[in-house]
């Protein structure tokens, strides 16, 4: 990726948010220039010579410019959604934000060195699916899946699929036996999601 | 088969190399057959398609299994990575890839998959030759890449079910089909056959290192889905069964959530509701 490359995915990107967006809005051309964005931006922060901390704040930006954090955090919640007020949602959705950052940006670690390319777009149902190829040192170069729509107003991603292993099925089975084990508490799961990592 | 790098696994091959004849190999094709034939979903029995009878007994063995990696397999993986320098673990492992791409060729075949046979023929003749008996990996460079298959893969290609989720003790996360599918790979490698006694042994002992070297390399990946999720269990079954059902190319566009149209996730959890 050059500093050129990179100049000019950004300034896509800014004509992209500025692109009023109606329900049948975006391309799969838009939704290739979202990802390009989006792994532009990791792949900076993989070469970046920063400190773990200092990824996970990165990969938080990323994720909070990028993704659909409340679809995300509404889906992983489950059912359970359905009970909780507002201010839950409110307080689930920015405690989620926090530990999947964590997580997530934890992993960076084992990216040093590697690279993500973005392969095609293609329509399914209504959103996009945006294939990309990793390449980790070592290791036979694997498939990274980005769904993304613009039905949250923007385009957004709204799921990872990382070798066919996706990201709103694992969270909302994780965040489930969270909940089960705090008998369904959600002010204590908000609670205990802000601790974790 | 490849160890993906976001997948629990303690998974071990102790098996032994044994030889073996013509009959026991077929009897053992009958037991495959006949145990990946034994459990298949009621309709709306399998919620997130998750069909899992056994859990009791299941998680019973994850948590041996769990046991088993922190006290055994995790240290002598962070030792193994440690102490072997990386160049010559890669070699390492490699060597047991190599050595294990005539059993996936079988594999090849008996799925009908001519070229995917023929490609890692190329690559098994390459990298042998090239990459001094397979220690190194130049067909990877010019990307010849392994085409992978394995006896689960053929049952599904043959059109067996996926049978009910199991978790094996030491070997990890399966299914009927799978698990009788390694079975069955004990014996579909012609090498474990042809080779004389010291040197079949190996292979084997790479493959050993290779896990290792796996475990060691995405070793917070691993411990955080074993150590650090609320369930590890249900965590560990979840991502196996995306993920082999990915690898075996069963990922239509079906299984894509659409979280607008469905935000609670609710579609598997009550089939008779449409």
């Amino acid at each position: 990726m050059t500093r050129r490359n990179l100049l000019g995915g950004l300034m896509s990107g800014v004509a992209l948010a500025a692109i009023p967006s109606g329900a049948w809005a975006l391309s799969a051309d838009g939704a290739k220039r979202l990802v390009d964005l989006i792994v532009a931006d990791i792949n900076k922060v993989i070469e970046a010579p920063t400190s773990e901390a200092a990824k996970i704040a990165e990969f938080e930006k990323i994720f909070v410019r990028y993704a659909d954090v409340p679809t995300i955090a509404r889906y992983a919640l489950g059912v359970d959604a359905r009970r909780a007020s507002a201010a839950q949602i409110n307080g689930f959705t920015r405690a989620f934000q926090v530990y999947v950052s964590r997580k997530y940006g934890r992993r960076f670690r084992e990216f040093i060195g590697g690279r993500i390319e973005v392969q095609e777009a293609r329509a399914v149902k209504n959103f996009h699916e945006v294939k990309t190829i990793a390449h980790l040192r070592g290791e036979a170069p694997f498939e990274v899946a980005f769904l993304v729509s613009d039905r949250s107003g923007r385009p957004k991603f709204f799921n990872i699929f990382i070798e066919g292993v996706n990201m709103l099925l694992t969270e909302r089975t994780e965040i489930g036996s969270m909940l089960d084990r705090r008998r369904g508490d959600i002010d204590a799961l908000i609670q205990d999601l802000q601790n974790i990592g | 088969m490849r160890s993906p790098a976001f997948f629990p696994q303690a998974d071990f091959s102790f098996h032994r190399a044994r030889k073996t004849g013509t009959a026991r190999f077929v009897l053992s094709v009958c037991l495959a057959l006949g145990l990946s034939a034994c459990s298949v979903p009621g309709p709306g029995g399998a919620p997130d398609g998750i069909h899992d009878p056994y859990e009791q007994t299941n998680r019973k063995n994850h948590e041996l299994n769990r046991a088993l990696d922190r006290g055994l397999v995790r240290p002598a993986s962070k030792g193994y990575v440690t102490i072997v320098p990386d160049p010559v673990a890669e070699s390492v492992s490699n060597f047991a890839a190599n050595l294990s791409l005539p059993g996936t060729v079988v594999n090849n075949l008996l799925q009908g998959d001519l070229g995917g046979a023929l490609q890692n023929t190329y690559r098994f003749a390459f990298n042998t030759v090239f990459g001094i008996g397979g220690l190194g990996d130049p067909a990877s460079e010019l990307g010849i890449a392994e085409v992978e298959a394995d006896f689960g893969g053929t049952l599904h290609v043959w059109g067996v079910p996926e049978g009910a989720y199991v978790e094996l003790p030491v070997l990890g996360p399966s299914t009927e089909r799978d698990a009788a599918g390694r079975v069955v790979d004990l014996f579909t490698n012609p090498l474990t056959h042809a080779l004389p006694k010291p040197e079949k042994y190996y292979g084997r002992a790479a493959s050993v290192a290779s896990k290792l070297r796996s475990r060691g390399r995405f070793s917070d990946t691993v411990d955080s889905v074993l150590y650090e999720s609320a369930d590890s269990y249900s965590q560990s079954r979840l991502i196996y069964l995306q993920n082999r059902r990915f690898e075996l190319g069963g990922g239509d566009d079906d299984t894509y959530i659409d979280p607008y149209d469905d935000p609670y996730g609710e579609l598997y959890d009550d089939p008779y509701s449409e």
